[in-house]
Formats: structure tokens, sequence, C-alpha cells
């Protein structure tokens, strides 16, 4: 791990993620971040006035991860000499959490702590959903989705106006993206209309084209019926089955799909379109209809870690840390490619130093940036460059901003 | 008497009057934004009495919003109260207005409206938290008063308060995504004609509430809100302008601290607020005569715990395992029951079994156990959760059992739960399930404890007991255990009062000698 803190850690980039800028603004000084070292130690309320402060005491302490926390209005590493409760949490980039773990119930392929390409899917799936979401309907600007090392990912948004969102706003948006809702008990987790039953009326407009085939509904019959197969075994048919709200057509198809044991989720789906189109134009296929796009919500809808999102002060992973576990690199991920991405693809902190002691050892420039680091010669490199653009994005708006206010400055002085 | 000039703190004074008729210049509404701080001379005994009065209401404001009462009874519970403590009278009321006598009276009491309010935001502006409740409770008062005003005074005040909130023109409704979207909002909430009211844009976290229950069509970050939807526009503008203003006063007080006879009252004033509302569980007041030990948990649950800690104890003993906020649910609960921390890490420690390692335990669960009883870390006292907390904070995940089970299971598994745990057979269950239909969950939860009780006499209605005509109804699920193991108790007690006698206990003989 030293190594890779040493060698391959790419600070600077990071640095001007967090910052917008380049001279250290508040936006890092007063930043909390909290280390992970071996047997369990957990330090927080770090915070660095400069980058190379941050990069010192990363090499001196070598955690095992580390965490990024909030802007608060004072430096956190002051807080024991200030009045209890004095430190307040006041900026923070909106954040977002979906694991693989919310999906255990669903998933056929893998259980407990593991998770494949084919898995993945559910977390692309997500990805697609959450990434326009908040593009088109919240308006930012700013995502970056960092792999979590293991089964997860993470989005960050940094535009100023989710920096600044109170905790009350941050529940807010949470409740209005969260439709997978109840607990392990709650068989129907889909309830976002209004009305139940022959009631319920229209999917809200944010979650309505969701269902059609170029979005979800076709990650439905490729992931959940021709890939997972969930309704193969008896529970998941069973499953299905409580998710139709008209008893008569669950006791029939039970009746069917029992005389054939074997049949698969496709042709059981298939099976279900057909009632429902003998059904004509009325008001009870118009129910089974309803309750076929929930089941395509209640399978495929991203699964959030809502407590994650909603608090200001909450910790998260930062993007380029080594899974402790995986020994991956968590890595930023283009919303675009989510489907392509391969999760046992990931360069690990072995094969990143493997790859370093393969390729030759350029000559220590005279005047070289100490903390420029390695990382370009080993296959970290899209990645890093990955943040490194997402970052100048960041800067150049800051730079907009500013010159925007002395304009406006210029123009009052008049 | 002797008067005080209370108000450097309050800004500065625009006009020098006592007069009646200025003052009624000063109060065209009944309803109000307190821009203007008062600008007479207010006595010091106006300074308290108006104060506490104003308290009375928003203290039971806030009771009311923590004991789940619905919105209807809230209204209600308030209109009674400040009738009594705080009238404010329309001004058009029953063809009086043009009776001098009536008018006056609407002066002073939206003078004492005006003063009250501005009295106990000093009281209130010195803490977080402080400001926080007092925003919540005066927001409430707000909306209460506003939907309850006359439609044409309301136009009037709504005018007056001048609101920059910009207006979607036609050209912008047009647009491709825009109208697609409002049409779509318009289905989804099943309003006809949707798209022809008039619609103001505001950016989405100006109107949090409306966002959150998806009521407004969200585009690239500005929520579209329909007029008829105004009035949250208003809600939120009242309570944005008071918190700021609240931050204001603070960074002004010290001035006031000068004045060392209003000192006293205002810290009077904001203890009594404190005190007068208990917000967390205060524990049992009878402790039964007996610790709980570890082995006593089985019984104890089959006989008093509520679903939401039935369940997680169901649970526990099935999977010898529950996640994160599912312990931290039980274990607080276990604590505010009375088991000390020792019995607890012992029962914890059986329920995980071998299903776990010591070292494991010891480190990541011990530790958790200890600092949910204060001894760990930064030594809170955390007190056990409320249904409030439980409904509405954490909701469970897809695989968690935390939660209220009211709100949390499906009817389906609710039902089957209720005859499995609680022995309540589908023909007794309608009201409960009615309950839950409409999200009354405490008083699902309440009906259930009738059912289970019935027993010790226990009749439909009476809930956790009745005092001074009022039905206590579910609000903690240590409550309930509390009151299930006094009804316990006053049964075994009635019973011993009268030894070798037949006693006829639920159906069955029991006979004590
Ligand atoms: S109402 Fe309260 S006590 Fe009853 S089950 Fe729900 S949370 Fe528990
Ligand atoms: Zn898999």
């Amino acid at each position: 791990m030293l190594q890779f803190y040493k060698r391959l850690f790419p600070y600077r980039p990071f640095f001007h993620w967090l910052n917008h800028d380049h001279t250290p603004s508040r936006l890092f000084t007063h930043r909390e971040f909290a280390f992970t070292l071996a047997g369990d130690v957990y330090l927080r309320y770090n915070s660095f006035g400069t980058v190379e402060d941050f990069a010192r005491e990363l090499r001196r302490l070598n955690p095992s991860r580390f965490e990024v926390g909030a802007i608060y209005n004072a430096r956190p590493k002051d807080k024991r000499t200030l009045r209890a409760g004095a430190l307040q949490p006041q900026l923070r980039e909106l954040v977002f959490d979906i694991d693989m773990t919310d999906y255990d119930s669903i998933r056929t392929c893998c259980s407990g702590k593991g998770i494949c390409k084919r898995c993945w899917s559910f977390i692309a799936a997500a990805v697609t959903v959450l990434d326009s979401a908040l593009r088109n309907q919240f308006g930012y600007r700013h995502l970056l989705w960092v792999y979590s090392g293991r089964r997860g990912i993470h989005c960050w948004i940094s535009d100023q106006t989710a920096l600044a969102l109170t905790d009350e706003q941050r529940k807010a948006i949470v409740g209005y993206l969260e439709v997978i809702k109840g607990g392990a008990e709650m068989v129907k987790k889909v309830n976002v209309r209004l009305g139940t039953g022959f009631g319920a009326g229209p999917l809200p407009p944010s979650i309505k084209p969701l269902v059609q085939p170029q979005e979800l509904g076709g990650y439905f019959t490729e992931v959940i019926l021709e890939d997972q197969k969930c309704f193969d075994s008896d529970e998941g048919t069973e499953t299905l089955l409580a998710l139709i709200p008209d008893k008569n057509m669950s006791a029939k198809l039970r009746k069917l799909w029992s005389a054939d044991p074997g049949r698969s989720s496709i042709k059981k789906f298939a099976d279900l379109n057909v009632e429902i189109k003998n059904l004509g134009d009325t008001q009870q296929a118009k129910m089974l209809r309803a309750a076929q796009e929930d089941i395509i919500l209640q399978y495929l809808y991203p699964r959030i870690d809502a407590e994650v999102s909603k608090h200001r002060n909450h910790l998260l992973k930062a993007p380029f840390c080594v899974h402790p576990a995986t020994g991956r690199v968590c890595v930023p991920i283009d919303p675009e490619k989510a489907d392509e991405f391969d999760p046992e693809k990931v360069p690990t902190v072995g094969g990143l130093l493997y790859e370093l002691n393969l390729s030759e050892q350029p000559k220590a420039e005279e005047g070289a940036d100490p903390l420029r680091g390695d990382w370009e010669r080993t296959s970290l490199k899209p990645y890093v460059e990955m943040l490194q653009r997402h970052a100048q994005e960041l800067a150049r708006e800051t730079r907009d901003e500013r010159q925007r206010k002395i304009k406006t400055e210029a123009s009052t002085d008049w | 008497m002797f008067n005080v000039r209370a108000r450097p703190s309050f800004g500065k004074p625009i006009a020098n009057s006592g007069d009646v008729k200025q003052d009624l210049g000063r109060y065209p509404h009944r309803l109000s934004f307190y821009d203007t701080p008062p600008q007479d001379d207010v006595t010091v005994e106006d300074f308290e009495t108006f104060a506490i009065d104003r308290l009375r209401v928003l203290a039971e404001i806030e009771s009311s919003l923590i004991r789940n009462r619905t919105q209807e009874e809230l209204r209600l519970v308030t209109l009674a109260q400040s009738k009594k403590y705080l009238p404010l009278g329309a001004n058009s009321a029953s063809g009086m207005d043009k009776n001098a006598e009536r008018s006056k009276d609407r002066i002073a009491e939206r003078r004492k409206d005006n003063i009250s309010h501005f009295v106990l935001r000093l009281a209130f502006c010195r803490s977080e938290e402080l400001r926080r409740r007092f925003v919540k409770a005066e927001t409430t008062l707000f909306k209460i008063r506003y939907a309850d005003d006359d439609t044409v005074e309301r136009q009037g005040f709504l005018d007056s308060i001048k609101l920059n909130w910009e207006k979607v023109d036609e050209e912008e409704k047009k647009d491709a995504n825009i109208k697609a979207g409002l049409q779509a909002q318009g289905d989804y909430l099943r309003k006809a004609d949707y798209v022809g009211d008039t619609f103001y844009k505001t950016p989405w976290t100006q109107v949090p509430e409306l966002v959150e229950r998806r009521k407004v069509f969200l585009w690239q970050g500005w929520a579209y809100v329909p007029s008829r939807e105004q009035s949250t526009l208003v809600f939120q503008e009242f309570q944005t302008r008071l918190e700021h203003a609240l931050e204001m006063t603070a960074k002004a007080l010290p001035r006031l601290d000068e004045d060392d006879r209003l000192i006293p009252v205002l810290e009077h004033l904001s203890r009594g607020f404190m005190a007068g509302v208990p917000s967390e569980y205060a524990g049992p007041e009878d402790d039964f005569g007996e610790t709980i030990s570890a082995d006593m948990i089985d019984d104890l649950s089959s006989k008093h715990f509520p679903l939401c800690m039935r369940n997680l104890h169901d649970r526990l003993r099935k999977d010898r395992h529950l996640k994160h906020f599912g312990r931290l649910q039980y274990t607080l609960f276990l604590k505010a029951l009375g088991v000390s921390v020792e019995e607890a890490v012992v029962f914890w420690r059986k329920a995980y079994g071998g299903s776990m390692t010591d070292d494991k335990f010891n480190k990541e669960y011990k530790y958790n156990i200890r600092h949910s009883y204060g001894l760990e870390g930064k030594r809170a006292n955390y007190p056990a959760k409320s249904c409030q907390t439980i409904l509405t904070s954490n909701q469970p995940g897809p695989t968690e059992s935390h939660g209220c089970p009211y709100r949390h299971f499906s009817p389906e598994n609710l039902q089957l739960t209720l005859s499995a745990t609680y022995g309540i057979p589908a023909s007794e269950q309608m009201e409960i399930m009615a309950a839950v239909k409409g999200q009354h969950y405490h008083i699902a939860c309440t009906r259930a404890f009738e059912l289970t009780h019935a027993k010790y006499g226990v009749k439909k209605g009476e809930g956790l007991g009745t005092a001074n005509g009022a039905t206590e109804t579910v609000s903690h699920p240590n409550r309930y255990a509390a009151r299930s193991r006094e009804l316990e108790k006053e049964m075994a007690d009635r019973v011993k009062a009268k030894p070798a006698v037949e006693v006829k206990l639920d159906g069955e003989d029991v006979v004590m000698e």
C-alpha cells in the first residue's frame, strides 16, 4: 500500500477535484478526511492546508482506506479547540451509493460478497437511470461515478448548487428518487402511483418513461428474464405471482406453470402478456399492465442507500482508494459506458506495481513535481485522465464565476 | 407596573406611536410575515404574559406533531388553543367590521400576536435546536391560520408581501420537454386541465416538500409550481424568512443582555418550552421490582412487546442475526426497558451463538452495545426511539427488518404476522388494516394493544388508558411495553389480594392457592 501512496495515487487531480481551483480554498482546507488504519483504528476530523501536507500524511499513515467528508465552518482538525457543537458541516458534494447487497434477493448468479460482469448489469441499469434523472430533472452537470472497489458504485455531484444543499433538501431529492420501499417483509416494493388496484393512476412523469423497452424495459428482458432467469425457480415464481394483483389471474398462471415445471422466465412473462392481451381493453387489463410496469421497476429501478445521501456529514470512501479485500482501485466510470464496465478487469494495486516494475524507470527530471507519480506508465492512466478532465471542468466554472463577479463589481463601481 | 423599552433588539422603529388609528394601519392583515417589530413600548408584564400565551399554542402544536396526530386533529387542537390564548379574528367577521369596538379588539389581538412572536424570537434564537423547533411550530401555526383565512383577505395579504416568483410564460410552456412533462404530471396527479393552470418557476430547492412528494414537475433544476400549490411557496417563504431573522436576532442578542430584567424572563420561556414537551420516553414510572436478565427477554417479548420489537426479536431468533439499524432499534429499546448493559451483552452474545467468533463479537458488537448505553465514544445518552422516529427516519432497506411493521410490512404479511404472533384472527383485523390504510400506524398499533390486552379488561377505544378524558395512543414502544407490564402486574396484585379464589381468566380457569 505504501508504494501505492508513494508512486501511484493521483494527488493533483484529486486535489483539483475537491478544490475546484488551483490555490487551496476552503473547499479543501476545511474539508474532513477520515483514515482507517490497520487494526481498525479510525481517525476522523483530519484536514490539511495544502495537497502536499495531505500527501505527506497519507504516506506517513499508510491507511488501508480513507474517506472524504464535508466542508465545515472551521478547520476540522481544530475540533478539539472549538466549543462542543461549534463545528458544523456546511457544504458537501451530493453523493449516492448503490450497493449490490440490496439486490441479493433478486440476482441469481452470485451471492453475498461476490460480483461478476453479469450482476453488474443491475448497477449499470441503475447508473443510467440516476445519471439522466440528476442531469435532466435536477439540472446537475458535474457528476463523477466511481467504482466502490467491490460490489457497488458511488456518485459524487460537485455543482455549486449541489454542494450547498441542506440536509432537508437532500432528504427531498432522495425521497423523489426513491421508488423501492419497504423492508424484507414487503412483497410489493414499488408504490408510486396515486391510488391502488383498479384505481391506480399512471406513473409519475419522471418514472413513466423508464419502463419503455429502450430504458429499463429492455434491461428487464435481457437481464431479468434471459440472463438472471429470476422466475425460473419456485421462489422466484412465487414472488412474481404475489406481484400480480388479480387473484384469479395468478391462480390460472400457477396452474399453467406447475404443469410445466421447467418453464423459463421468458416464457412465463410471455404467458402473462398473452393473458393481458386476451382481456382486451378492460379495466382489469389496465391494472395488470400497471402491475407489470411496477414489476420492471421493482427488479431494476436503482436501489439507493438513502442514509448516505441525506446528511452532509456522512463520509464516503474516496475515489482512487484501494479496496482492502479485493485490492482493486476505486476508479471513475463513464456513465455512458457503465454497461461495458467489468469489475473483474479493474486495475489492482498488485497489478499496477508489477506494471511499474516492468517498465523502465525514467530519469528523475530536475525540479520535477514530487506529487506527480508514475501512474502515467500504468493502466491507471485512462482513469486518472478521466478525473483530470472532470476537475478541469470544475476549475473552468470557478474561473468563469470569478470573472463574472469581477465584471459585475466593476460595473457597480461606476 | 413599569414601562420598559423592550425594543432595541427588535430593530429600528419606523414610526413612533401608541395611537390606535396608526396601529390599525400597521396591522391591516390577519396573517403576518412578522417583518416589522413592535414599535410601541411594551410593559414587562405584557412582554411575559403575551409570550407565555403564544407558547401555550406552540407547545400544543409541537406535542401534536410528536404524537402523530392527524392534520385535522392538529388543526382543531391548534384552533381551540389559539381561541383561548391567542385569538386572531378576521377583518370582516360577521358583518361587524364597521364596529369600532370590534376593530379595536382586532388591533389588540394583532398587536399581541406580533409582540409575542417577537419576544419568542428573542427567547428561541439562542441555539440551533431551539431555532429549529421554533421555526417548525411557528410555520405550522402559520399554515393553519392561512388555511383558516378568508379567501379575499388571504389574497389581500398575498398581494402585500410582494413575492417575486417567476411566472412561466406561454412560450416556455410550448417547449417540447416542458409541455410533455406538465401533461404527464397532470395525468399522474389526475388533475383535469392541469396544463392550463398558471405556473410559477422556482429553483427546486425552494419547494423541497413538493419535490419529495412528486407534486411538481421538475426540469433542469426548476420546479414548475401550479398556482393551486402557491401556498407551499408561501409557507416556504415564511420559513426561510423566519430562519434568517432568527439568525440575525441571535447575532444581535448580546446587546439585549444589558437589560437584566428581561434575561430571566427569556430563560424561563425557553426552558418551559423544552420541559413542557417530553420528546422522548423518560422511563417507566414503576420498575416492576425486578431486574431483567437476558433469559427473561423471550418471555417478556411474547407478552409485552409491540410488533416492531416482537418482529426484531423473532427475526433475531430465526436468523441469529440482525442488521445494523435493527440492532440499534432493539438495543435502545431493551436499555429503556431496564436491561443492564451487562445483561444486554449476554443477550446479544447468546443470540448470535456460534455463528460468530468471540473475537468478532467483542470487537464489533460489544462496542456498539456499550456505545448505545453511552459507555463508549462520545458517551451520549441515546434515547430509545419513539414511534415517530421509527416511522419516519432510516426507512428499512429491502433486506432490513427494523422500522414499524404497520408501516413497513405489506398488508398481506402484516395480516399473517398479526395472526401468527398475536393470535388475532382475520375477522378482528379489519380495524387495524383500515387504520394502516389511512396511514394511522400508531392507531393500528393501539388497536392491536387493546385486542391483545382484552384479557386484562382493556376494551376497545381505551387504548393504553384514559386520563382527563383523553385516550392515550401508542407513541413509544417502551410506553407500550411498560403499560402492558403494568396491566399484568395489576392483575396479579388483584389476584393476590383475593387468595385461594377461582379467577376466571381469559376463558381458562386459573386456580390460585
Ligand atoms: S406504532 Fe410504535 S410501538 Fe407500535 S409497532 Fe409501530 S413503532 Fe412499534
Ligand atoms: Zn454475478
